[in-house]
């Protein structure tokens, strides 16, 4: 089911992807231009807060959001906003809710906004969707099978959302509305995408587990226990790859799959990939266009041994 | 036995007799165990108040005690005493002292928002671990936890410079919290990292190090923001019937400068 409205939209990368999460930022451009879809970069944006201001002020993170989907709307004239990351995509639903429902947060907004000298971001202005969501509606399952060029079949795949997409349901209203929309107990979007694109997604259990992200630095040793979860759930239910699509989750499996390697002695070998990066490949990408390079859990070895590239 | 009773069975609130009779009855040993009586004088009447008056524990009041919370915590898995039903029951009833025992643990809230998803009250408790976490630094029960450092830190560089640079944040919180950049698996992540990457994305991350990246004209927001959070800061202390000086070592929300860099 596609719809034209997702063809040319406003781009949200945020910072991570400007950093440890370079390989989504580059992997998703590349699918976009492949698919032949337009991404305009939301301009002079800042940080939509990450977990971190909420701590401080959520009224804070809150404006911060509104600032983003501000410019998006009324200095690029968009009524889309994409945004690759869970975090950022949570952040701007979380302000368009608070906007909609809580007269301290607007007022908040009204007035940093106004010192700040731009315009109030005013709730419904535009639709803040994941990247998730931009490939499912633009071009969905039948057009993403009409264009694989290398099939990811015989690759085994666990899906893995994370918190933020899904969590808290209420910021999510579009989410559990029936067939066709995402869940936010047993979400499916990715599944559904690699799925078209050949992957053997495996039943994996902790789909929306939390990595520990917040905590990755202030608590390590939590996030490493909560990560080898993840990471022993995915190799225990016979996946080669964990599909990411956040930039926090993925860099925490990776960094978190080394830590744990150090500190507990346990090894995994499940590899990690954004799914951007895994949709690519079969739409026919060269891996290093799609940032493969970058993963720190050297996916190339494993992707050669299933012949997918 | 509810939840919020355990207290009167910790071992030290609980006593046995070898040898003791009580009107001709024998009630030695562990048949009859005695739980001490208890005696609060020590309610806090304003904790729910002063929980309520700190970002994110707003809604702490709607608690049913139903327990979804903690049925759904992602902590509670790994630790049994991470438990934000407790913590909530507590702070309702003004238990000051017994919500102080967990003070080393309840700032490990990882923000995975299972509760508040799991919620039927909308009761937030992810906001009010938050709440309760800040509570116990301003009042001076915990000097600041690792978190509130990273926040801070993070906190800072966005307010500043509208935008955040990972390479900074990871250095500035090592420094900050006393810890080596240099451990194990800090220097193996870098190695495996570096192994794939050309030598000019190597020198734009370096680069990025160095001249953090910013968010132009980015200087009015950066005012309007901080004039806010000053007054946010100096509300809780006032709610809290704090002194006024945001300058004692717990005070937390002082922003620090961060150097400037061309843009």
């Amino acid at each position: 089911m596609a719809d034209n409205k997702y063809n040319l939209i406003a781009y949200y990368p945020g910072c991570a992807l400007e950093g440890t999460g370079s390989a989504y930022n580059t992997s998703t451009k590349a699918v976009g231009k492949a698919l032949g879809l337009g991404l305009e970069e939301v301009k002079n944006w800042n940080c939509c807060g990450a977990m971190e201001v909420k701590n401080i002020d959520p009224k804070i993170q809150t404006y911060l959001s509104s600032r983003v989907m501000s410019i998006a709307a009324n200095e690029m004239g968009h009524d889309v906003v994409m945004a690759p990351c869970n975090g950022c995509y949570h952040n701007l639903k979380k302000a368009e809710y608070d906007l909609t429902h809580d007269e301290g947060s607007k007022e908040v907004t009204e007035r940093l906004s106004s010192k700040a000298g731009h315009a109030t971001y005013q709730a419904g202005q535009v639709e803040t969707i994941h990247a998730l969501d931009w490939i499912k509606k633009s071009i969905g399952e039948d057009g993403i099978k009409s264009r694989v060029k290398n099939s990811l079949s015989g690759l085994k795949v666990a899906n893995y959302y994370g918190c933020m997409y899904t969590r808290p349901r209420h910021i999510f209203p579009e989410k559990d509305k029936g067939p066709g929309t995402e869940s936010t107990s047993a979400p499916h979007f990715m599944d559904d995408i690699l799925d078209a694109a050949g992957a053997d997604n495996v039943d994996f259990a902790l789909k929306t587990a939390c990595c520990g992200g917040a905590h990755t630095l202030s608590d390590s040793d939590t996030s490493t226990k909560l990560v080898l979860n993840i990471l022993q759930a995915a190799e225990e239910s016979g996946a080669d790859v964990i599909a990411t699509e956040c930039p926090t989750c993925h860099t925490g499996l990776e960094m978190h799959q080394i830590r744990a390697e150090k500190r507990f002695g346990v090894k995994t070998n499940v590899k990690i990939l954004y799914f951007t990066q895994l949709l690519g490949i079969a739409l026919g990408l060269n891996p290093r266009k799609v940032g493969v390079h970058e993963n720190v859990s050297k996916p190339m070895g494993m992707l050669r041994e299933r012949r997918i590239v | 036995m509810p939840i919020h009773e355990k207290s009167l069975i910790r071992p030290e609130n609980l006593s046995t007799h070898d040898n003791l009779t009580i009107d001709g009855v024998d009630v030695s040993g562990d048949w009859s165990t005695f739980i001490k009586a208890r005696v609060v004088q020590d309610y806090n009447e304003d904790l729910q108040d002063e929980i309520a008056a700190l970002p994110g524990g707003e809604n702490i009041h709607r608690c049913w005690q139903c327990g979804s919370c903690t049925n759904a915590c992602t902590v509670n898995a790994l630790n049994p005493d991470f438990n934000p039903r407790l913590w909530i029951y507590l702070i309702r009833m003004g238990f000051e002292a017994e919500l102080v025992r967990d003070k080393d643990i309840i700032w490990q809230c990882v923000s995975c928002n299972k509760c508040t998803s799991a919620c039927p009250r909308d009761v937030v408790p992810e906001g009010v671990m938050k709440a309760t976490a800040h509570w116990l630094e301003l009042k001076g029960y915990t000097p600041k936890t690792p978190s509130t450092e990273f926040d801070e830190i993070f906190s800072n560089q966005v307010i500043h410079t509208g935008k955040i640079e990972d390479g900074a944040v990871l250095l500035g919180f090592f420094r900050r919290t006393g810890q080596s950049p240099f451990q194990d698996w800090v220097i193996q992540m870098g190695k495996q990292l570096a192994m794939g990457l050309p030598i000019r994305m190597l020198m734009r991350m370096g680069l990025a190090t160095l001249f953090h990246p910013r968010t132009r004209g980015w200087d009015r927001a950066r005012a309007a923001i901080e004039e806010y959070v000053e007054e946010q800061e100096a509300a809780h202390r006032k709610a809290l019937g704090l002194g006024g000086s945001s300058h004692d070592p717990h005070a937390p929300r002082q922003a620090q400068p961060i150097p400037q860099a061309a843009e």
